[in-house]
């Protein structure tokens, strides 16, 4: 009979990634409802010590698998041992991230399993002892109640959106066996963005810039808010076609989908396919001189002006409000 | 080389979606129905490679009667061949069920590499790639930036959270396109008239085989949580309303 909760932790150099402390507190919720256990799938090349975290997390069992052929993460070697684990161990549920790497592994996994999953997940409960998992659809226009089928049943949970709290457990190690095949994937290099700006998808504050900048000179002053609320700076797709930022900065339907604490849009309409990136943030300030502008319809702030003159007066009060 | 590209017909993003009373779905009445726009990066990568290195084109929807329009966009901008897996026993699939159908129809063909969206503008699961992959035995790359094609393997260009990773693999393997890897084409009006007479291939479930029972499903569709009215923030000129803005952003809302 299929019990407890599992998750899959994700660890980058040496270090628990957040999502995993989010996915250990989410489980451990889960799993006291039934009075059952959480176990952890940690995967890499020297990753033992960070089991004792993830048992202040409220991890009973940590399943850790060290090998050097684990590490930096390739999808086909780290798909087949998750898979190994899972089936030797046969949770009723099973977690993973919806970062990057979660999204690319749990696909994975969940068809080796052949079992479903449900993706970006903002909510997870039990009814009757069966996983139920809100997540949007349509980009946030809607949302959907799944239930799976099969199992285990699989999920990812969306990053930021679940509180990590601590809870602590044993987090004892089992070491497990992790012979993995010749790989077809190599990883030839890994570039680090220097600027040491948090992901859009992992910031707590994001301050956003569109059209309305006038070109990338504009960004300054996002830059400079940014920095005192140590936030991360992304844009519009108008700004992203008009080579004013990176690809990787766009919020939205066709660009990277946030939910931070704080979401600052500044000269930024609101079109409905930006709308669909950031309308799950926790608060929302738009900066705009047209009151018109559909961005006010999901605004808790708004102000009407113009955002050259008020963002910098604002980095200016947050400066002293941070000190 | 022969080259896939599998395709997904979905609402157009400025579609507004609007909740059945009853929660069993949306309704489909008003919307317009498009190519999923990461498809048309996939495409259009097909379309490239072959242009470069010869080869063959094959594009493949799982769809409603309707998508066969989608396959006949992808003609049109220049694929050669389409296969329409149409059958009502697909309402309902979930990633699973329709990778599984793609696998099937591809497993019958020569395939050096197949492309996918990142995910669906629609249902976003952003499993169908990864669980092809699984199908198929063979690797997935998802969220590819960049790709080129070295004989018997391609090196892609991968972003993660605060990294580029630069992944080469042995082929045949499924690639998952996303914004930034081209800029798709517009179908010609002469490419257009020629899609008309190119051939596609309809299927139905019995044809290829496979199982059609979601292991996902979505019991109910819910609208997103109302958020309470928005405040617009008053002062009589930008320092004043700068600093009221942080103040309820302080005292408020508890954001900073
Ligand atoms: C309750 C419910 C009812 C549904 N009813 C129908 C229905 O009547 N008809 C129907 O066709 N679908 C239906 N679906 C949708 C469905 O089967 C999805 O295609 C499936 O869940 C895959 O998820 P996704 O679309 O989010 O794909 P993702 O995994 O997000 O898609 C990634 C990529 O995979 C490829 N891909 C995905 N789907 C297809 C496809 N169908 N054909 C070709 N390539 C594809 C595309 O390249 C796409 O970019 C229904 C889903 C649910 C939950
Ligand atoms: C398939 C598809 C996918 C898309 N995906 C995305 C996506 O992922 N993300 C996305 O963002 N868009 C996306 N779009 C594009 C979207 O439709 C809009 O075109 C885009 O979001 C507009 O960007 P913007 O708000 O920066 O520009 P605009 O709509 O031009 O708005 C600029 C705003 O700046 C304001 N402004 C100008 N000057 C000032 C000033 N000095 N002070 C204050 N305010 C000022 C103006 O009042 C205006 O409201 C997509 C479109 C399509 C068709």
């Amino acid at each position: 009979m299929a019990k407890g909760v599992m998750i899959v932790a994700e660890q980058r150099e040496g270090a628990l990634r957040k999502i995993s402390l989010e996915l250990a507190s989410t489980a451990r919720k889960l799993a006291d409802q039934t009075g059952d256990e959480v176990s952890a799938v940690l995967l890499g090349s020297g990753v033992e010590g960070m089991a004792a975290e993830l048992g202040k997390y409220g991890v009973d069992k940590v399943f850790v698998g060290d090998n050097a052929a684990l590490e930096p993460y390739v999808t086909e070697a780290h798909a087949e041992v998750t898979a190994k684990v899972i089936k030797d161990n046969d949770p009723a549920i099973v977690l993973f991230g919806a970062s990057v790497q979660g999204k690319d592994l749990s696909a994975r996994v969940a068809a080796k399993l052949a079992t479903g999953l449900a993706t970006d997940c903002t909510d997870v409960k039990l009814d009757g002892g069966k996983l139920v998992a809100t997540r949007p659809m349509y980009a946030g226009k809607c949302f959907g109640e799944v239930v799976i089928n099969a199992a285990p049943q699989v999920a990812s949970l969306r990053p930021n959106v679940f509180p990590a709290a601590e809870n602590a457990k044993a987090g004892a190690v089992t070491k497990v066996d992790v012979a993995v095949g010749e790989q077809k994937s190599k990883v030839l290099e890994v570039q680090k963005d220097t600027s040491g700006k948090v992901d859009l998808t992992e910031a707590n504050v994001i301050v956003s810039g569109g059209r309305g900048m006038k070109g990338p000179e504009g960004y300054a002053i996002l830059e400079e808010l940014a920095e005192v609320l140590k936030g991360t700076v992304g844009a519009s797709r108008a700004a992203v076609d008009a080579g004013w930022r990176p690809q990787k900065d766009q919020v939205g339907q066709t660009g990277k989908v946030v939910s931070p604490n704080l979401y600052v849009a500044c000269g930024i309409s609101g079109a409905i396919q930006h709308l669909a990136g950031m309308s799950s943030s926790k608060c929302i300030v738009a900066i705009n001189k047209d009151a018109e502008a559909p961005i006010f319809t999901k605004a808790d702030y708004g102000v009407v002006d113009d955002l050259f003159k008020v963002v910098p007066e604002l980095t200016a009060v947050c400066k002293k409000l941070v000190a | 080389m022969n080259i896939i590209a599998c395709v997904k017909q979905v609402p157009d993003t400025e579609a507004q979606i609007k909740v059945k009373a009853d929660g069993s779905g949306i309704e489909e009445g008003q919307i317009k129905w498009v190519m999923n726009p990461y498809d048309e990066f996939g495409v259009e990568e097909a379309l490239k490679l072959k242009e470069k290195n010869g080869g063959d084109v094959t594009v493949i929807s799982v769809g409603p009667a309707r998508a066969m329009e989608t396959i006949r966009t992808a003609l049109a901008m220049g694929a050669d061949k389409g296969v329409h897996i149409c059958d009502p026993a697909f309402d309902g699939a979930d990633a699973y069920v329709v990778a599984n159908a793609l696998a099937a129809v591809i497993k019958t063909l020569p395939h050096d590499i197949i492309f996918c969206g990142q995910r669906a503008i629609d249902d976003d699961a952003g499993q169908v790639g990864a669980m092809l992959a699984e199908a198929l035995g063979v690797p997935q790359l998802t969220l590819v930036t960049k790709l080129e094609f070295a004989g018997s393997s391609v090196k892609v260009i991968r972003p993660i959270e605060g990294a580029q990773l630069s992944i080469e693999t042995a082929l045949p393997c499924v690639v998952t396109a996303q914004k930034g890897l081209n800029e798709p084409r517009y179908a010609s009006l002469p490419g257009i008239m020629k899609a008309k007479k190119k051939p596609v291939d309809v299927k139905d479930a019995a044809a290829i085989g496979v199982a059609t029972d979601a292991k996902a499903k979505v019991a109910k569709t819910i609208p997103p949580p109302a958020r309470p009215p928005g405040k617009i923030v008053c002062g009589d000129d930008p320092a004043q309303k700068a600093a009221e803005l942080g103040r309820l952003l302080r005292e408020e809302a508890k954001v900073i």
